[in-house]
């Protein structure tokens, strides 16, 4: 029989090892699955590549994974946010890598990646530093640039519900890029606030698919990053 | 001076006092929300974009689209209804009106890129007389680079307003031959609104379509770093 549910967001990261890339959902703290982030800090994996719209705030989730010396390379949109100074101080300092990705090419490259589609042509960035160095040509007359597809070895997702076979629902803006960062990874790990049984989830409000999800672990109250970063928390 | 209908919200106090003569801030917005149609669908940029919401003509229905999965963005909502999952793309919380959808990034970035979203009112650090539009880096070096959905916007919407002051605080031209920032696209703006004047951009050039009270073609002129063709 299926069973996907972990026991805790620890074993449910254990596996996630040095060199990996791994997606993280949010836009912000929006979706942000800020108790796997913290597990994969206890964890220790280093040298990842992350990739996720932002790069944290304050000292909590993605900035304090940051932080902690575990993140390589981001690949990423808006790497600056209000109360972000984790990434931008080692930025400066040049000790970690990013790739800046317009935010509508990001999520294309992502879905892409997760439909087995390597490459894909946009007008987004024609003519801008973005576009440098990479394959340009003419559809309808306007000029396109190539766009690669990302895959990723693991993706932490945040969902409202799941059920035992991993379809998966979301609540409002929090959904933002969880969907297709299921699709694009070998592993797709999901805290949901609430675990249900096969059936409980109407078929035609499914958002996720099970398919694109590997292991669920419940954590019924996440911890809201805005209030531990107006807090002063740091992790761990 | 005209005397756009205004839905909510008095302007702002503070900035009204230090205006002299040109338009304000919200007065700008409401420039702007005069030339968006009914039944639009409009992406409004962070900042002075999106008091422009404000100022949309009663009568006209628009739904507005936030990059980060919802279609159908209302008004801040009260304290008691904030709801932290639930925010525009400046990550303020927002609320959702009767018969808003909600989505993941692709499908939201493919109503941008696909051309389905009307019109996008963004600022500016400089436009050119072709169109270009710089908003989204000096190119200074030490400066943090942060593009979010700005390219992906004005490559897709198939209308782009612009909202920006007319010159920098130091006084320096945005509107110019040539843009010396990095760009966010090529020949895209199709509309600047700023505190001196509503500017068409057009195959000759930046065309006045409208001078703030009190202000003459000249001085708007000498404030433009590229010839400015007469209303």
């Amino acid at each position: 029989m299926i069973n996907k549910l972990m026991a805790t967001p620890a074993q449910a990261v254990a596996d996630i090892f040095d060199g990996a890339t791994v997606m993280i959902g949010g836009f912000g703290e929006s979706g942000s699955p800020i108790e796997l982030i913290h597990a994969l800090i206890d964890q220790g994996a280093k040298n990842l590549t992350v990739i996720n719209n932002n790069t944290g705030s304050g000292h909590v989730g993605l900035a304090a994974l940051i932080e902690n010396g575990q993140v390589g390379k981001m690949i990423c949109s808006f790497p600056r946010t209000a109360n972000s100074t984790v990434f931008p101080d080692l930025y400066r300092a040049g000790k970690i890598e990013l790739e800046l990705v317009p935010q509508g090419t990001l999520a294309e490259r992502i879905r892409a990646g997760g439909a087995g589609i390597p490459a894909f042509y946009t007008a987004t960035s024609v003519g801008t530093p973005l576009a440098d160095g990479k394959k340009h040509e003419i559809f309808d007359g306007r000029e396109h640039v190539q766009e690669l597809g990302l895959k990723a070895d693991f993706a932490l997702i945040k969902s409202l519900q799941a059920d035992r076979l991993g379809n998966l629902r979301y609540n409002k803006t929090a959904r933002n890029f969880a969907p297709i960062m299921a699709m694009a990874a070998n592993y797709t790990i999901v805290q949901t606030q609430e675990y249900v049984e096969a059936g409980a989830i109407d078929p035609e409000i499914v958002v996720t698919p099970g398919i694109f999800v590997d292991r669920i672990v419940t954590v019924k109250q996440p911890a809201q990053e805005s209030k531990l970063v107006a807090a002063g928390v740091s992790y761990p | 001076m005209s005397s756009p209908v205004t839905n909510s919200k008095p302007t702002d106090s503070k900035h009204e006092q230090k205006q002299t003569f040109g338009w304000s801030r919200e007065q700008m917005a409401q420039k702007a929300a005069q030339d968006i149609p009914d039944g639009a669908y409009v992406n409004l940029g962070i900042g002075i974009p999106e008091k422009v919401a404000r100022y949309v003509p009663k009568g006209r229905e628009v739904i507005y689209h936030t990059e980060n999965g919802l279609l159908g963005m209302g008004p801040t909502p009260d304290d008691d209804d904030i709801d932290f999952e639930l925010i525009n793309a400046g990550k303020k919380p927002v609320s959702a009106i009767a018969g808003a959808a909600y989505f993941h990034h692709a499908d939201s970035f493919a109503m941008i890129r696909g051309k389905h979203i009307d019109i996008c009112v963004l600022g500016a650090m400089q436009v050119s007389q072709k169109g270009d539009l710089a908003n989204w880096s000096t190119g200074a070096v030490d400066a943090i680079p942060a593009v979010g959905g700005a390219m992906d916007l004005v490559a897709g919407v198939k209308t782009i307003f612009v909202i920006t002051q007319h010159t920098t605080k130091q006084g320096d031209a945005k509107l110019l031959e040539n843009c010396s920032y990095p760009l966010t696209g090529q020949g895209v703006v199709s509309r600047i609104y700023t505190d001196l004047a509503v500017i068409k951009v057009t195959q000759r050039g930046f065309e006045i379509v409208e001078l703030a009270p009190g202000v003459d073609f000249d001085y708007v002129q000498q404030r433009t770093a590229c010839e400015l063709i007469r209303p």
